[in-house]
């Protein structure tokens, strides 16, 4: 019962923070799917083609913080904190896929991989070194000059290819990735399960998609918004809206019908002693999946 | 002060960047508003030479900083990195091959069997094994009160040997063999490190224009260093392996604690009639006294007492010297201990039933110096620890992180722990494709050693002061400890595993 109390209060704050967003609206520059010029603030009218993943608030939220990606002590830490723990799964998941051998120091090579909400490129730096061809997007253009200018100062990273784009988008364009990751960001995004069939598009037959993301359990709640947005002080409140949130079983299932088969499962969990990140097996707060797409469907 | 600045930077974007547009077209235009046009910097004279940029430098290649290289050497994450090192000392760059004739070198280590293994793993040990060098089996243990004595075995422990003493030429010329064998890529800087810049690069005038603390990290990817020579060299990542008076410490801004004692350690090489196989060391008024074998019929003594004793040891005549030694590990300043005198035996002989071999075993006279086979070399004792041991960009390893007293040996120890584990740490990072120079990635390493290192010096700090005063009465409760110690097997176990460098909780005890 307190809880649901917390959720009200919650929620009544996502309502201020919201307003408190909108000014930023005005000189905050997104990716637009829309064709006209002017973007209107009426109500999102369904294109034909695939709508848009775009959510306005999420991403104004981002752009008021995008000048901190790179401060490990900033909003983004917990994405700082949590690298390396998910970049074994990632370096582990995409050997054994491609059988590319675990004992190089760039297993990567010759993969190309996008980066679908790279932000500051936290993910997409290390990619990069690891020997991947990367393409970084996001819809916030901000984020991709910071990725941009931070990338450039390490030769190891400054061929990483920063867009400010969608994937739906580069959908359009035709472009296709060996392996696709969109980390932390399908709980952000306005169509999950049309986002799951972008990245799916712009994966190769046999490529890997791989996606991590909040649960929407009780225990998520607790830990993701509570401690991390209230208590720790981490995110910016607002960072996180619980309704948005996928459980494992929504997310297998939306990406079968995208036509991703999803092969393995890790859960993070976070030791507050020691201030790590683990791999387990426990997917209750934070997971990562990675899947491959079926041949079949496109 | 940076509030201000932000909000100027943030003017700016407002009064450039158009207020409306929404596709990547248009993001370019603006990325190039916002910062400045990356075709800017090209018009700027660029310095004619061309400077060098590796992954690593390692400032001081002693043998803290050549083990670091061999462990990098080693592992197929890291050996592909390319690795400057920077030290004048000339035995690094002619390659002087030593000879097992040469005269023994009164600077020795004790290498203990994590150090060992350590070194086998990274194929160098088997270098220090074709030089002189000495395994020992025993230990023994006593101080001048003539109440107790205690005396180690490695096969108390199931083990071959409880360490292995090398003279430190014979160290550093098997860490370099390894190195220059193996196929790794590593330069030698024949020059020291005169000053640093950190959180440069050959690209830093662009990002000079931004604010910096817009953009904390983005920086640049490297430090400058410049060499006695003039010339400059870049590099992802500094590891500071430059000895107790580290250079790299001191332009990094690293600050230190420590404290001098007044206490002098006398070190120098000895010969005996026969080979030595055993560790002894005795506790006398003024501080204790070790003589380490050495291999062939060398050993190497470790005499700590006060400055004005060490000066006039230093300069009394060779036979005098030697009838000191001879007596300091006899029966000068008091007896034997006899184990039956006091009967202590019997006030634990509740637990015979668990002694060990070693317990049975006597106390025994060390063997006679009968002729000195170095000079005499006087250090003052000091501790020194850096209160932290990685920022960005910059690692430090070895004496340079923590300068301990000869007393213990285990310096050396100390530094190879710290350089297997930076190894490790790199590897790590490279694996998961990290910037090797980000400063998350270095506090791993200090938070895997910086306890260890603490331990062990806060161990040594009150193993002196405990030895530096003669507590009279309270000597008797030290012999009936020591012969505890050798009574109570399961207990000596972990005081020997401990002084071998196994525990994470290092204890040494003896030499
Ligand atoms: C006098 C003395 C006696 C000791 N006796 C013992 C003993 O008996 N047993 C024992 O276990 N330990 C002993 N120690 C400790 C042991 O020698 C050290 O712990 C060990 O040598 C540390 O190795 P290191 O490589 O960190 O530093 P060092 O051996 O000091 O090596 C530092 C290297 O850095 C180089 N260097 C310094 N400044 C610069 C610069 N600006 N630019 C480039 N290069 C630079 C030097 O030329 C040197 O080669 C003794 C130490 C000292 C000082
Ligand atoms: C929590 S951050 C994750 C950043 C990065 N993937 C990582 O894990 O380090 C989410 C990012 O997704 C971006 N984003 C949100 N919705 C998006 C969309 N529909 N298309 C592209 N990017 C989007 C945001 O701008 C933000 O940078």
């Amino acid at each position: 019962m307190k809880l649901f109390n917390h959720l009200r209060t919650l929620n009544t704050h996502h309502r201020i923070l919201r307003n408190r967003f909108h000014p930023l609206f005005n000189n905050t520059n997104f990716f637009s799917d829309a064709s006209s010029p002017q973007q209107s603030t009426t109500p999102h009218v369904q294109q034909p083609s695939p709508p848009s993943s775009l959510n306005r608030n999420e991403l104004a939220k981002f752009a008021a913080i995008a000048e901190s990606w790179w401060d490990f002590d900033g909003p983004f830490k917990p994405l700082h904190v949590m690298n390396p723990t998910r970049l074994a799964f990632i370096r582990s998941a995409l050997c054994r896929h491609f059988k590319k051998d675990p004992y190089s120091a760039k297993p990567l090579e010759g993969l190309k991989i996008a980066d679908v909400g790279c932000g500051g490129g936290i993910l997409s730096e290390p990619l990069a070194r690891m020997g991947a061809t990367v393409t970084g997007i996001d819809a916030v253009e901000k984020n991709i000059n910071i990725a941009r200018l931070h990338a450039e100062s390490d030769p190891a990273t400054s061929t990483i290819e920063f867009c400010c784009t969608t994937a739906e988008k580069l959908v359009e364009e035709g472009r296709r990735f060996d392996a696709v990751m969109a980390l932390e960001v399908i709980e952000h995004v306005a169509e999950p399960a049309e986002f799951c069939k972008s990245l799916a598009a712009l994966t190769i037959p046999d490529g890997a998609t791989i996606i991590s993301t909040i649960n929407r359990s009780m225990r998520a709640y607790a830990t993701a918004i509570v401690a991390a947005e209230y208590i720790l002080r981490w995110l910016p409140m607002g960072t996180h809206e619980w309704s948005s949130f996928l459980t494992p079983e929504e997310l297998v299932l939306i990406l079968q019908r995208a036509g991703i088969n999803v092969e393995e499962m890790a859960g993070f969990t976070y030791n507050p002693v020691t201030g790590r990140w683990s791999l387990s097996d426990d997917i209750s707060v934070n997971f990562i999946a990675m899947g491959t797409k079926t041949n079949n469907t496109e | 002060m940076n509030k201000v600045m932000k909000k100027t930077v943030s003017n700016v974007c407002a009064l450039k960047i158009p207020r409306k547009f929404f596709c990547s077209e248009t993001v370019k235009v603006a990325g190039s508003t916002d910062f400045v046009p990356s075709n800017e910097h090209e018009k700027r004279p660029i310095i004619s030479e061309v400077i060098p940029e590796y992954d690593i430098a390692i400032v001081g290649g002693g043998m803290v900083g050549m083990s670091l290289a061999c462990f990098l050497a080693s592992m197929p994450m890291t050996k592909q990195l390319s690795v400057a090192i920077i030290d004048s000392n000339p035995a690094l760059g002619s390659g002087i091959s030593i000879q097992r004739e040469d005269p023994p070198d009164p600077r020795v280590s004790t290498v203990t069997p994590a150090s060992i293994s350590f070194l086998q793993d990274a194929g160098a040990w088997k270098y220090v094994e074709q030089n002189r060098h000495a395994y020992f089996k025993k230990m023994q243990v006593w101080d001048y009160t003539g109440f107790g004595y205690a005396r180690y075995d490695a096969g108390d422990v199931n083990k071959d040997f409880l360490g292995c003493v090398a003279e430190n030429k014979v160290l550093h010329s098997a860490l370099l063999s390894c190195v220059k064998d193996s196929d790794f890529k590593t330069t030698f800087y024949p020059l020291r490190l005169t000053s640093m810049t950190l959180n440069t690069n050959s690209m830093s005038t662009v990002k000079e224009s931004i604010p910096s603390k817009e953009l904390p990290s983005a920086q640049g990817h490297t430090s400058k260093l410049q060499l006695s020579d003039g010339s400059s060299i870049y590099a992802k990542l500094v590891v500071g392996a430059d000895g107790g008076k580290s250079r790299v410490r001191e332009l990094a801004g690293f600050k230190t604690t420590g404290w001098n004692y007044s206490q002098n350690a006398i070190i120098c090489t000895v010969e005996h009639t026969s080979a030595n196989h055993c560790a002894w060391q005795r506790f006398l008024p003024s501080g204790p006294i070790a003589l380490l074998p050495m291999g062939d019929n060398f050993s190497n003594i470790v005499w700590t007492m006060s400055p004005t004793e060490s000066n006039d040891r230093k300069s009394i005549t060779e036979e005098m010297f030697l009838k000191d030694v001879n007596s300091a590990l006899d029966d000068g300043h008091g007896p034997h201990p006899m184990s039956s005198s006091l009967g202590t035996r019997d006030l634990f002989s509740w637990l015979k039933m668990d002694a060990t071999l070693s317990a049975n075993e006597f106390f025994e006279i060390p063997p006679k110096a009968i002729r000195m086979a170095s000079k005499r070399m006087v250090f003052p004792l000091s501790l020194r620890h850096a209160n932290s041991y990685a920022s960005k960009r910059v690692v430090l390893i070895g004496d340079a992180a923590h300068t301990i007293h000869p007393l213990a040996g285990q310096g050396v120890n100390l530094g190879f722990g710290d350089a297997f584990s930076l190894s490790r740490v790199i590897a790590e990072g490279i694996a998961l494709g990290s910037d090797i120079g980000e400063v998350n990635l270095l506090k791993k390493y200090e938070t895997d050693r910086k306890p260890a290192n603490v331990a062990m010096m806060a161990l040594l700090d009150g193993f002196q002061k405990a030895y530096a005063v003669d507590f009279g009465p309270f000597n008797f409760l030290r012999a009936a400890a020591f012969n505890g110690a050798n009574l109570i097997s399961p207990l000596k176990r972990r005081i020997i595993s401990y002084a071998s460098g196994e525990n994470k909780l290092p204890i040494f005890f003896g030499a």
